[in-house]
């Protein structure tokens, strides 16, 4: 009798422990043994097809919208790409020296302080040109008549404060959007990525933003109470985490975009050292149609180092103080001649 | 009988032992698949540490405007012993700072915290604990820190945040921080460190709800010697409970770029 009581008990233990650990996440995601066990082990750490944890980089030369060179090319053959890679390295490095003096002060940081990766995005086997595969001519959509007006409205960027400045210079959100959606920009491109039961966080390098995806939700939150980031909710369809996000400030202007921008974005573990990463704007108040994009973030090595953007902002004061130094020197010859 | 008996003390044994961690036991502590206690979840200190790690009665406000909303809030402390044992240079350093808190404080500024700041300034945090990654969250700033679970070896540099490297001691998470640089104050009051500080930090849920927390202070610059703060961390219970935005830069801008700013023409 003795080992089928054992086996009893250990077999109630082996529920409550299922139980347990199923009871306190029931949104968690669940990995599957089988997977993890066959997958290719080429970055370390076995994960399942839920696992999104780690720190990855969207770095990629390929741009936002396809360049008018390639204009009704959307992917390039391996030839192809290895030449324009090349080309694009030497167009872009900051190390060179300009033709002339102004042109060499605009090149005033070094190489190393950009992170435009070497290569163009991978996906499925293309080579992409464009980060925006929806519409198929790889661009933008054209602003809707409300958004023209809207943006024709809005103060041009002046020198007069520090409110006049744009958000990137004044450590408020990163260049272009890195939030949501997550666009590789000049740098900082790295993002760490821990799940938890109820909430999944995205630190996202640049800004040293983070992320809350609430996962123990349905609903945004009342549409009085906005954000810079937004209000970011997020389920499973299938082995895809999507990410709704809306709720954003009326500053946040993203591609000509506003307080109405919604964004979805779709991440999926595709490889051992790839998630795939799709993300679609909607907002008919500024685009006249749904636009996507499409890239992959790759496992990345890290460790990622604090980006202390505010704290180190001597930029903003030199701006300011440049442009009233600039207005003292105009001063100073109108006055002479009184 | 006897087998039988044995089986089924064995029975019980193993079932007081699966018991509390259903979770219908009181005083069960949350754990993760691999069994280490599970620290994911929102959670804030609730005490004046932020304004003074000592002792200190309420006082005056800085702001005249303010009135009571800008006054101090008292609290009996947080330092083990009630002191903070500076160096006498470093004491009189201290007083200086207390002085010029309207101006010196980094918090004024919307700068990093640092640790242990960072944990009991006036606003949650959030922990995020799977058996893979561990990181914290917090609501001031955006301020974050991943804990390292493998030691990457000497920060190659350092940071507001500094370097946590993490390990289990038993059911308590010992993290251990260096690489801190010497901009940091450790509260309103104007306590302060060098960039030779070093702190231990000790979380141990004691119950489901709250992490008895200690941070060990070494900076021999600073201090004559070693000294611990502790305070309890208090879980947000609240069923919608989330982190929500402080990116306090946009509210210091005027404050400290002001002085940049085009004159109205006249």
């Amino acid at each position: 009798m003795r080992p089928v009581f054992l086996r009893v008990a250990l077999g109630i233990l082996a529920i409550t422990i299922a139980t347990q650990v199923a009871g306190q996440a029931p949104a968690s995601p669940r990995k599957s043994a089988a997977i993890a066990k066959t997958a290719p082990a080429s970055r370390g750490a076995p994960f399942g097809p839920r696992d999104l944890d780690g720190i990855w980089t969207n770095v990629t030369l390929t741009p936002l919208q396809r360049p008018p060179e390639l204009t009704g090319k959307a992917t390039l053959t391996e030839a192809e790409a290895a030449d324009y890679e090349r080309k694009t390295r030497v167009s872009v490095d900051s190390d060179r020296r300009a033709a002339n003096a102004q042109a060499d002060l605009s090149l005033a940081y070094n190489d190393v302080f950009f992170d435009r990766g070497t290569r163009l995005a991978r996906v499925q086997g293309t080579i992409r040109t464009s980060l925006i595969v929806d519409p198929p001519d790889g661009k933008i959509p054209p602003l809707t008549a409300e958004a023209q007006k809207r943006n024709a409205a809005r103060p041009r960027n002046s020198f007069d404060s520090v409110k006049d400045r744009p958000l990137g210079e004044r450590c408020l959100l990163g260049f272009n959007s890195t939030d949501a959606p997550m666009l590789p920009v000049f740098y900082n491109n790295n993002f760490q990525i821990v799940q938890s039961p109820t909430t999944i966080m995205i630190l996202v390098e640049m800004i040293h933003d983070v992320r809350f995806i609430h996962m123990d939700r349905s609903q945004h939150l009342p549409t009085t109470f906005r954000q810079w980031l937004g209000d970011s909710i997020g389920h499973w369809e299938g082995n895809t985490l999507v990410i709704d996000t809306t709720n954003f400030t009326d500053q946040t202007r993203f591609a000509g975009s506003g307080e109405n921008l919604h964004v979805i974005e779709r991440l999926t573990r595709v490889a051992p050292d790839t998630i795939l990463y799709r993300f679609t704007i909607d907002d008919p108040t500024t685009f006249t149609r749904q636009w996507s994009a499409e890239y992959p973030f790759l496992a990345a090595r890290g460790p990622i180092y604090e980006y202390a953007c505010h704290e180190g902002n001597y930029a903003i004061a030199g701006v300011l103080a440049g442009a009233r130094a600039k207005e003292k020197a105009e001063e100073m010859p109108k006055q002479e001649g009184k | 009988m006897m087998p039988r008996l044995v089986t089924i003390g064995v029975m019980v044994i193993l079932l007081s032992a699966v018991l509390p961690a259903t979770g219908q036991a009181p005083g069960a502590i949350p754990r993760t698949p691999a069994g280490k206690p599970n620290l994911s979840g929102i959670w804030q200190a609730m005490n004046t540490a932020n304004w003074d790690l000592q002792g200190h009665a309420a006082r005056q406000g800085l702001a005249l405007e303010l009135g009571a909303i800008g006054a101090e809030p008292g609290g009996i402390g947080v330092v083990e012993g009630g002191e903070i044992p500076y160096l006498p240079a470093a004491a009189a350093m201290r007083k200086q700072n207390f002085e010029h808190r309207l101006t010196e404080d980094p918090e004024v500024k919307c700068y990093l915290p640092g640790v242990p700041r960072a944990t009991y300034m006036p606003y949650p945090f959030q922990i995020f604990q799977n058996d893979k990654s561990l990181a914290m969250a917090y609501e001031y700033d955006s301020a974050f820190r991943n804990i390292y679970l493998k030691d990457p070896g000497p920060p190659p540099i350092d940071s507001w945040m500094g370097q946590s490297v993490g390990r289990w001691q038993g059911d308590t998470l010992v993290v251990d921080v260096t690489g801190l640089n010497d901009q940091t104050w450790f509260d309103r009051a104007g306590d302060f460190h060098s960039d030779a500080l070093h702190v231990v930090e000790r979380y141990t849920l004691s119950s489901p709800n709250v992490i008895d927390y200690e941070a060990t202070i070494e900076d021999p610059k600073t201090f004559s010697r070693p000294w611990k703060i502790r305070m309890p961390l208090y879980r947000h219970v609240e069923k919608n409970a989330q982190l929500v935005e402080f990116k306090c830069v946009e509210f210091v801008e005027d404050l400290l770029y002001g002085k940049y700013s085009k004159k109205p023409s006249q």
